[in-house]
């Protein structure tokens, strides 16, 4: 099973890189962006059927490694 | 919403606080307006702990051009020069994010010194963790070290300096204490205090966020129940946009524009707007409407608590708008006309046209409450006898267990992931006594240096104030500079316990004495009082940034041995003191006992001497005795020149070993030339200095007679281990 | 000789290589890099620094500056450019200099002189370095890992353009010298016509016996002779 992990800053959290590649672009001249954010992709091979137990080993994997849990946040999609 | 206890308490404020509050204004506060309240008023921006005893600190000498009270002190170094600089902490961010939390640190004392007009030309760190066996140091050093690499890396100013410190009493509360040094010219140096009513208040850097409103954020509540834990604690540092800040406020400085600037770091625009009106006596006016905001829908109590980093607020002379708009819009960085000073006296908000706030300034500063906390004496070791297998330990053992200690690490680690040489001007590079920064285009240089010793001060409070601040001024001394002034960042435990507040009162002291006895006057610093988990406090640790004056690089001085057959002399009396000493604490594993006694009579004639002999030359190389004694003091000078010695004991009143890893302060290790000896002893004499020659350098090896002949690329490599095995990085 | 430095916003080692400039008498005019015209040159140099905080890629937004237009015209034309550490990463970005620069091997900056072998001696940068040609120069980067595949590295070594390499102290390359990990511990390379220079050490930062040496100089030394 193959499950995709994002992670971002948090909604309230300051994104540096983010907000330098919106002035970039709108520099480059495309004005209709309105935001930008930057985060990491992860994609995770788990060999495991039960996508419950799946869920739960990746959230536990999100929580104590992938993300810094006191400004990050992630979202988890299953291919 | 109405204003519970619950919430008060909440903020912080205490009962009889919130009936001075109402006592001052003359009615209840509103929301926003106790928000105000809890950032003014607590210990970091208020000093209510600690006012009443800061106040003896002594804070002038002749080149002393601004003390403490302005976002940094200043210090004239002539010609027109002078030097801005500051130490501050930022702990308990650290603690829960290491890499944004020092790096934040970074950022805040950065502004404090170019806020004043002054480019930032070095930084030092004081960092100081847990037990290198305690789960969680690993991470914390690696995310701090990183932290602080990375913000002032990318900054473009040499990290130059610093120390590293393991304790076990920063388990759970470690300190990361940043120190910046600027240089500006004397006639243009800027001030916060705001000048003529009118006058346009503007907001400059990076949008507002919610950064660093905490749980009492209850505005916040009425939109999102679940907002609580999406709330940051910490905030996440962006040093491109303060390079561009640094950058647009010189190029702003250039001109009469500004009349009075100050960053917004703790509580930030709140404390910013208070304390630039305060200072001049004047009123401010702020429309939150025009509050550059990164979010949507944000509260007047989340703009004004907001504590997101790199902004500045600036009053500007009228018609200096459109020009000042330019320069920040060129550099890519948010401008904003938010209000204007009056002749009121009091803080202004309005948002959506209706007044949200209106207090007396004085209400927040002047009359914040000033505390006159319970304090008690430490208990003072007295002089306990030595244990007796003292003699029984071989020297070459016990040399080699502390050169691979932790503390006592060659900590290269730690600083080459600094950039320690860009903008040019560094003369001595990390791991010496001081860093030397030279001038900008002229042959002075500035010796900058960071100290602390709190296991001294954990034993003896006053002995402990007095010592750093002289280990501080021995450390300038010994690269040849003229030591000027200090600047201090006092971390202690609860200051609502009389053991801790005894403690503080008792450091304060110390450095008094010290500072007034040597002419080396506190001219900034910061005060972070609370580092204690669990009823366990860290040990009592000022920390002390000197700052010196060398008139002329060619007097400059380096530790490293320069030559074969060279004498080598201890400057000062050993009475073999090693209560307190890194032999006893790492080799022998006895923590307690007295510390050792400063004589300021003799740390001051001592000091005088040794610059008696670098300035004619006598010297080829010095190096002031502090932790580990003579040996790892030698050891030190003979690894960095890559010159070996031989020496032997010149007394048998004491045991080699007291006599080799004794702390007895104030005294210094020479290398002298052969044809220089006898015009240093007549100085050493006319001077009633004590010293003893204790033997000559030589090839390759440090040899104690009799005792152990060891390579000295051994002593280097041993010296070497720690970082690297710690890390598993070879 | 007139040389232009670029700066980009996050640029911060341009003062110090003006101020290598100006000591050796080289008439310098710092330009922004929202400039569209640069301004008659014979070397234009790409400091060192942290443009746009190294956010994206390393050099990557630099490299779409209105000004790159011009300095690319400018290096057709034969004319010199230097790219020191930052600068080298936006050489490599702008497409002017081929491989990549990566993250440090070990994942941390480093700062702290080495010692290079310089390796190509025929091209106005190094033409001095004949009397020395194992010199200690200054590096300060976490990016600083330049990569090529074979195909790539065998070119460079066929047609000499790798400038320096990290060694140690007596001139041996070896793994051991190679702060960072880079293919064949190249530190240098220039472009096919060798009037484009990028490396990751800092000449500007030895120019100075107080700064404990100056091998740096020797660079603007080998440019200043070049015009004679």
């Amino acid at each position: 099973m193959k499950i995709s992990i994002v992670v971002t800053f948090k909604k309230d959290v300051l994104d540096p890189q983010g907000k330098v590649i919106s002035q970039t672009l709108k520099n480059m001249g495309y004005n209709n962006i309105i935001n930008v954010r930057q985060g990491k992709f992860f994609e995770i091979e788990l060999n495991e059927t039960d996508k419950e137990k799946a869920k739960k080993i990746v959230e536990e994997i999100c929580k104590k490694l992938l993300t810094n849990v006191v400004i990050e946040d992630y979202t988890i999609n299953f291919k | 919403m109405k204003i519970t206890p619950e919430i008060i308490s909440k903020h912080g404020i205490k009962p009889e606080e919130y009936k001075k509050i109402i006592y001052l204004i003359g009615k209840e506060p509103n929301m926003l307006e106790l928000g105000i309240f809890s950032a003014m008023w607590n210990e970091h921006c208020s000093y209510k702990s600690s006012k009443k005893y800061l106040k003896k600190l002594p804070t002038k000498n002749k080149k002393v051009i601004q003390g403490p009270g302005e976002n940094a002190g200043v210090i004239d170094i002539g010609d027109n020069d002078a030097l801005v600089f500051k130490i501050e902490s930022h702990n308990h961010p650290s603690y829960i994010e290491p890499y944004q939390g020092a790096a934040t640190g970074v950022g805040g004392i950065l502004r404090d010194i170019f806020t004043m007009g002054a480019r930032p030309i070095a930084t030092l760190n004081s960092i100081h963790f847990g037990s290198h066996e305690h789960p969680k140091t690993k991470n914390l050093l690696n995310g701090v070290v990183l932290g602080i690499g990375g913000y002032g890396n990318c900054m473009g100013i040499p990290n130059v300096g610093g120390e590293v410190k393991f304790d076990h009493s920063y388990n759970e509360n470690i300190l990361v204490n940043a120190m910046a040094v600027g240089l500006v010219k004397k006639n243009k140096i800027f001030y916060s205090k705001a000048k003529g009513i009118d006058k346009p208040v503007i907001y400059v850097g990076s949008k507002t966020g919610r950064d660093g409103i905490h749980g009492a954020s209850m505005a916040s509540v009425e939109f999102d129940e679940n907002a609580e834990d999406k709330k940051p604690t910490v905030q996440v540092g962006d040093p491109f946009t303060e390079k561009l800040l640094l950058e647009a406020c010189l190029e702003l400085m250039k001109d009469d524009s500004i009349i009075s600037i100050q960053d917004m770091g703790a509580a930030g625009l709140i404390s910013s707007s208070v304390e630039m009106a305060s200072k001049g006596n004047l009123g401010i006016e702020i429309n939150l409407d025009k509050i550059p905001c990164r979010e949507e829908k944000m509260t007047p109590y989340e703009m004004m608590l907001s504590e997101s980093q790199e902004r500045m607020l600036l009053i500007l002379n009228s018609g200096k708008e459109e020009n000042a708009k330019k320069i920040f819009n060129k550099w890519d960085l948010d401008f904003s006309i938010i209000g204007k000073t009056t002749n009121s006296k009091n803080l202004v908000i309005n948002f959506n046209n209706k007044e949200v706030a209106n207090l007396p300034l004085n209400s927040l500063s002047a009359d914040a409450p000033i505390y006159d906390r319970k304090w008690k004496k430490n208990i003072i070791s007295k002089k306990l006898s030595l244990p007796k297998n003292i003699r029984s330990l071989k020297i070459s053992d016990c040399l080699k267990k502390i050169l691979m200690s932790p503390n006592n690490s060659d900590k290269s680690w730690v600083w080459e992931q600094y950039d320690h040489t860009v903008m040019g001007d560094t003369i001595q590079k990390p791991g010496g006594d001081a860093a030397v920064v030279r001038i900008h285009g002229t042959n002075k240089g500035v010796a900058i240096t960071v100290d602390s010793s709190a296991h001294y001060c954990l034993a003896n409070p006053v002995i402990g104030g007095k010592q750093v601040v002289c280990e501080a001024w021995r450390n300038l001394i010994s690269v040849g500079s003229d030591p000027i002034a200090i600047t201090n960042c006092l971390n202690f435990g609860n200051p609502e316990k009389d053991k801790i507040m005894g403690q503080f009162v008792e450091t304060i002291d110390g450095i008094s004495q010290a500072c007034t006895y040597l002419d080396f006057p506190v001219v900034s610093g910061n005060v972070s009082f609370y580092n204690e988990t669990q009823k366990k406090p860290i040990s009592p640790t000022p920390t002390i940034g000197g700052v010196g004056l060398i008139k002329n690089l060619d007097n400059m001085i380096t530790k490293n041995l320069k030559e074969i057959g060279s004498y080598v002399l201890v400057v000062g009396k050993t009475s073999g003191h090693v209560y307190q000493s890194e032999f006893f604490r790492e080799v022998m594993g006895i923590r307690h006992g007295p510390a050792p006694e400063i004589n300021l009579f003799n740390e001051k004639n001592n000091g005088l001497a040794i610059q008696t002999l670098i300035s004619k030359k006598f010297v080829n190389s010095v190096h002031d005795i502090s932790s580990g004694g003579i040996l790892l003091t030698l050891t030190e000078m003979c690894i960095s020149g890559q010159i070996g010695a031989k020496i032997k004991f010149p007394r048998n009143d004491i045991s080699p070993h007291e006599y080799l890893f004794g702390e007895d302060q104030s005294r210094y290790l020479i290398e002298i030339n052969e044809k220089n000896k006898n015009k240093v002893d007549n100085i050493l004499d006319k001077n009633g200095i004590h010293y003893e020659m204790i033997g000559r350098t030589q090839k390759d090896s440090l040899d104690l007679d009799e005792e152990f002949s060891i390579k000295i690329s051994d002593l280097n490599e041993l010296n070497t281990l720690w970082f690297k095995n710690y890390f598993m990085e070879n | 000789m007139k040389s232009s430095i670029i700066v980009f916003p996050g640029s911060n080692c341009d003062r110090d290589i003006a101020v290598a400039l100006e000591k050796f008498q080289i008439k310098n005019q710092m330009i922004w890099h929202d400039e569209t015209i640069l301004p008659k040159s014979d070397l234009v140099i790409l400091p060192g620094g942290f443009s746009y905080g190294d956010y994206l890629r390393t050099g990557c937004i630099a490299s779409k500056s209105r000004i790159i237009n011009d300095v690319i015209e400018h290096a057709k034309k034969g004319g010199l450019i230097l790219g020191i550490c930052n600068g080298f990463q936006i050489l490599i970005e702008t497409g002017l200099l081929p491989g990549v620069l990566l993250r440090n091997k070990k994942l941390r900056f480093v700062s702290k002189n080495v010692f290079l072998k310089v390796i190509n001696l025929n091209n106005k940068f190094c033409l001095n370095y004949k009397k020395k040609n194992t010199i200690e120069l200054p590096i300060a980067h976490i990016g600083g890992n330049y990569f090529a595949n074979n195909k790539l590295l065998q070119s460079l070594e066929d047609k000499n353009l790798i400038a320096f390499k990290y060694c140690d102290k007596k001139g041996n390359i070896n793994k051991n010298s190679n702060p960072n990990g880079s293919s064949n511990n190249i530190a240098g390379i220039l472009n096919n016509e060798k009037n484009i220079l990028g490396m990751m050490p800092h000449p500007e930062r030895l120019i100075d016996p107080l700064l404990s040496g100056e091998d740096g100089s020797i660079m603007f030394e080998s440019l200043l002779k070049s015009q004679l």
